[in-house]
């Protein structure tokens, strides 16, 4: 079997598995089931992401050659990410397997099913090279999202996860009406082809429409703010799983759908021409502020992290905006770096409202001292999150301080370097609640979560720390994805 | 033993050390020697680099490149050597104090004490060999973060509001003002290597090379120039071996080091002597000698007294460093040791006496210096080397800084010198006429004589280094005249 043959596999694994998962009963089973087909489509993609940097790997289904048919096309920006997507499932689905018993102890093969079937809608999104067939995957991966969400213990959860349905849908929605637009005026689903016959109707109403509807759809999948309302109450209340999962890889797979289509579909001379530039700037720069003001007011810590994904989330919407090489390559970076800090933030947070059943910050008050690997883990991560040298935070944050001031953009400097620093507040307040307040009296003592917990956890510390000093895998490979982007089709 | 080996053993030894200390913290004797071991191996591995220095041979080591173009290496010069030493050095003799300070004030969480001190310790030794400002920029925050818990010790209100002061202003001159002045920097000069003669010259014009200066001077918040001082007398809150060894050498000299270095190395003396608006921040360093000292004169706590006259102390460096004579830059680097040796000598003092006594103000101070004689002593020293008298090493520094303000004819300077001389001189000649001239008014609570042997060993230790490096200074000297070279 050839790279290229393969490479559908990435996305079928898991789209295969998730039927026989529900099917299996017990919990290990599913949990088995789910664990095989995230390594294996791990496997698929660390083979295709190096044969996809020098040409892009095409893929055409049922051998119907496009633009009839449905074509895959990997390169090196999303070859990037679906090997991101399937590593992260890779990590998190050991530590999942313990927290899931204890939030959903009954029918996880179906637990597991939704699972694999977000895990493959997501890959879906990024391998694909058709935009209706984006669509297919997007539905995919949300509605099962929403059905996760829901399994939430909390009573707001069925709550949370209508409000994501009804943005969710909407988002969906708008993506659909801009594609019908676009075929309208071209003819073609299939994205190379699509940007080789847009710039003859580029200055047709019709295909600007399609643009504005396109970028709001996508926007409110990614939580670009102010479109970020369904992220808070849906990351807070969905099984800690799932907010692991969905903090490292959701939000990145929708940014990279948006990169896709703007740059590659569309192309930067039309993204320039429109006033894409100057709205991105400007929703990045108060999407840095804003959400890391919320962030530091949340007495949540599921909230409060939540809120600084919609902030980190700014940072690469204001990389992206700058429609210059050095900005994308920061957007693909922190992408990247931002998935294996937030999702060793959200573990941490996680294990501790497995040991001790609340999410406050009040339950974290002299945690240092009964929990203190997980707290130490908390902390490093956090510094990642700030954006401390030796992390992959700061790679991230000096790549995109460079390309704003490549631009001499020195507002964008100073707003990212008051992001840090409010980063720097949120989370000295859950250090220092954990390490220097006395634990809150009668409570009994908390234990030290077990290995199981704690393991996967600092594998992404380590991975915070290993992409902070040798950075040849992320900004190279950041650098090549964003040189095909700008570089017109690919 | 090789370059490479040598300065991450540097590195290593305290990290060691912390990890040995936090493991031995059930035996104190055990964990007390473990400290004494670690600081006199660094002692002795510090020393190993003098030869090479001296020989002219490099002593580079370059760990990782994380960004192409910028990576976290290490090159050490004389300026570098000089700190690590005097750092090093001093940890040792803190150490020994500490054990007395810390055991006879029955302190809570030593073994926490002990770890974080060695990690702030590795941070300094960074700070002094880093190759680079990226380099430094990571093992300055390394040792913000690292003496924070130190400050805090306490943990009671006042400890966790002075911790605030301090990590708040620390943390916000160095990612608010340093981080933004070293990118831009990097996008100027393309380098961040510490390079002699500079890397700037030609890559910035006057203006912003102005205006990058000031977001260095007020970036290292380390260096306390007014008004970003406000965190060295908060820090005060923190057991006297911390605001000895680190809010009077370790930390705050990381921050006068840093400003040396990047007047040197990265700016040039030769091109900031163009850089038209460059004085007015001479003007800003000798505002705070002056305020500094002021202030420190209506200080009635002894520790709070000793802390403005650091700041006032401090900007005397960054003052000589940026009147770009060539003596002043000797003077700025000689004066990093003597007011180092001078200033823990005035702290340990201090503490001996709230050991013994349980006293803090100055004002209770009156016939102490028959009851504790050695110490007394040792106080009048390290006060006369404030002050610059011969035959203390403060005489040698101001000395330098004295003749570079000639050699430029800065009489700012000279009228900033000798102003704070007189002011030093007033606020601390009335305590050592106190001690010594005046009879106590009432018998005091307790009945005491001098401290623990070990805190009046390691005063009397530093009150000797100040004579030695009077005595002794030749060696340092053309070491350090070696920073002004150009083209090696």
């Amino acid at each position: 079997m050839t790279v290229t043959e393969m490479m559908p596999f990435g996305v079928l694994i898991p789209l295969i598995a998730a039927p026989i998962c529900a099917l299996l009963p017990g919990r290990f089973l599913p949990w088995l089931t789910a664990m095989l087909a995230a390594v294996l489509s791990a496997l698929v993609m660390a083979q295709v992401l190096p044969a996809a940097v020098d040409e892009p790997l095409r893929y055409a289904f049922g051998n119907w050659p496009p633009p009839i048919g449905i074509e895959f096309r990997v390169d090196a920006v999303n070859g990037f990410i679906g090997l991101l997507v399937s590593l992260m499932a890779t990590v998190i689905l050991p530590w999942a397997r313990i927290s899931v018993n204890q939030e959903i102890p009954e029918r996880q093969g179906l637990f597991y099913a939704l699972f694999l079937l977000a895990f493959s809608g997501l890959m879906g999104i990024t391998l694909t090279g058709d935009a209706f067939n984006l669509f297919v995957f997007l539905e995919i991966s949300s509605l099962s999202t929403y059905a996760l969400v829901a399994m939430g213990r909390p009573k707001t959860a069925p709550l949370s996860a209508f409000r994501y349905l009804i943005m969710g849908t909407l988002g969906a929605t708008f993506y659909l009406i801009g594609v019908g637009m676009l075929y309208i005026m071209t003819g073609t689903l299939n994205m190379a082809d699509l940007a080789e016959r847009l710039p003859a109707v580029a200055d047709t109403r019709a295909v600007q429409a399609g643009f504005a509807f396109i970028v709001v759809g996508i926007g409110v999948k990614l939580a670009l703010f102010p479109l970020h309302r369904w992220l808070p109450g849906s990351y807070a209340n969905a099984p800690s799983a799932i907010t692991v999962f969905l903090s490292s890889t959701a939000t990145k797979v929708a940014v990279y759908a948006l990169l896709r289509l703007v740059f590659t579909v569309f192309g930067i001379g039309f993204a320039a021409a429109m006033p894409y530039a100057e709205i991105f700037f400007i929703l990045g720069l108060a999407g840095i502020l804003l959400p890391s003001l919320w962030a530091i007011q949340q007495d949540n810590l599921k909230r409060l992290l939540a809120y600084s994904s919609v902030a980190q989330i700014g940072y690469i919407i204001l990389g992206i905006s700058l429609l210059s090489v050095t900005g994308l390559t920061s957007g693909l970076v922190h992408l990247f770096n931002h998935a294996i800090i937030k999702a060793a933030l959200f573990m941490c947070v996680c294990t501790v409202i497995y040991q001790t059943g609340s999410a406050r910050i009040s339950a974290f008050q002299g945690l240092g001292r009964q929990m203190p690997l997980t707290m130490l883990a908390f902390v490093l991560a956090g510094l990642g999150l700030i954006g401390v040298p030796l992390t992959a935070g700061f790679i991230s944050k000096w790549v995109l301080i460079q390309a704003a001031i490549e631009q001499d953009l020195w507002l964008a400097v100073v707003v990212i370097l008051i992001g840090s620093l409010m980063a720097v507040i949120y989370i000295g307040k859950v250090a220092e609640a954990a390490w220097i307040q006395p634990p809150v009296e009668g409570r009994a003592p908390v234990k030290e979560a077990r290995a199981g917990l704690l393991i996967p956890m600092y594998v992404l510390v380590f991975a915070t720390y290993y992409f902070g000093i040798d950075t040849r895998l992320t900004l190279d490979f950041a650098t090549a994805g964003a040189n095909v982007l700008i570089g017109a089709t690919p | 033993m090789s370059a490479g080996f040598l300065i991450s053993a540097i590195i290593l030894t305290p990290l060691i050390g912390a990890v040995l200390i936090a493991l031995t913290g059930r035996w104190p004797n055990l964990r007390e020697a473990v400290t004494l071991t670690t600081a006199a191996s660094l002692f002795a591995l510090v020393t190993q680099m003098i030869g090479p220095i001296n020989d002219r041979q490099p002593l580079t080591l370059t760990l990782a490149e994380p960004l192409p173009g910028l990576s976290i290496a290490f090159d050490v010069e004389p300026l570098g050597l000089m700190f690590a030493l005097l750092a090093s050095l001093l940890w040792f003799v803190t150490s020994i104090y500490a054990i007395g300070y810390m055991r006879g004030n029955k302190e809570p969480r030593q073994t926490s004490f002990y770890a974080f001190f060695a990690i702030a310790i590795s941070g300094a030794m960074g700070v002094a060999m880093s190759g680079n400002l990226l380099t430094l920029f990571i093992f300055y925050e390394v040792l913000t973060i690292s003496t924070w818990p130190l400050v805090t010790h306490n943990r009671d209100a006042k400890a966790m509001a002075g911790g605030r002061t301090y990590l708040g202003v620390l943390l916000f001159t160095s990612i608010g003002l340093l981080l933004p002045a070293l990118i831009w920097t990097w996008v100027s000069a393309g380098t961040l290597d510490f390079t002699p003669g500079g890397i700037l010259a030609g890559n910035i014009s006057t203006g912003g090379a102005a205006i990058l200066l000031g977001m260095f001077v007020l970036g290292v918040g380390k260096a306390a120039v007014m008004p970003m001082h406000r965190w060295l007398p908060a820090a005060m809150v923190a057991p006297t071996p911390v605001s000895a060894l680190l809010h009077a050498v370790a930390v705050v000299k990381a921050g006068v080091f840093t400003i040396t270095k990047v007047v040197i190395y990265i700016f040039g003396v030769d091109f900031l002597a163009t850089v038209p608006l460059e004085k007015y921040l001479v003007y800003l360093a000798g505002f705070t000698v002056i305020a500094a000292s002021v202030i420190a004169l209506k200080q009635v706590e002894i520790k709070r007294m000793l802390a403005y006259s650091t700041i006032g102390q401090l900007s005397y460096v960054v003052m000589a460093a940026l009147v770009l004579a060539p003596f002043s830059e000797i003077g700025a680097a000689i004066h990093i040791v003597a007011h180092a040796f001078g200033k823990i000598t005035l702290f340990f003092c201090a503490g001996a006496i709230y050991i013994a006594s349980k006293k803090t103000r100055v004002d209770q101070l009156r016939g102490i210096g028959l009851r504790m004689p050695i110490t007394m002593t040792a106080f009048t020293v390290g006060a006369l080397s404030m002050i610059g008298v011969p035959p203390t090493a403060g005489f040698v520094s101001k000395w330098y800084i004295i003749a570079g303000a000639f050699q430029v004819e800065s009489y700012f300077t000279l009228v900033v010198l000798m102003l704070s001389t007189g002011l030093n001189a007033a606020y601390f000649l009335p305590i050592v006429f106190r001690a010594f001239f005046t009879p106590e008014t009432e018998t005091p609570k307790i009945n005491h004589g001098e401290a623990p042997w070990p805190m009046v060993a390691a005063l009397a230790t530093t009150a000797l280094l100040v004579f030695a490096l009077f005595a002794f200074n030749g060696p340092l000297v053309d070491l350090e005249r070696r920073i002004l070279e150009v083209g090696q």
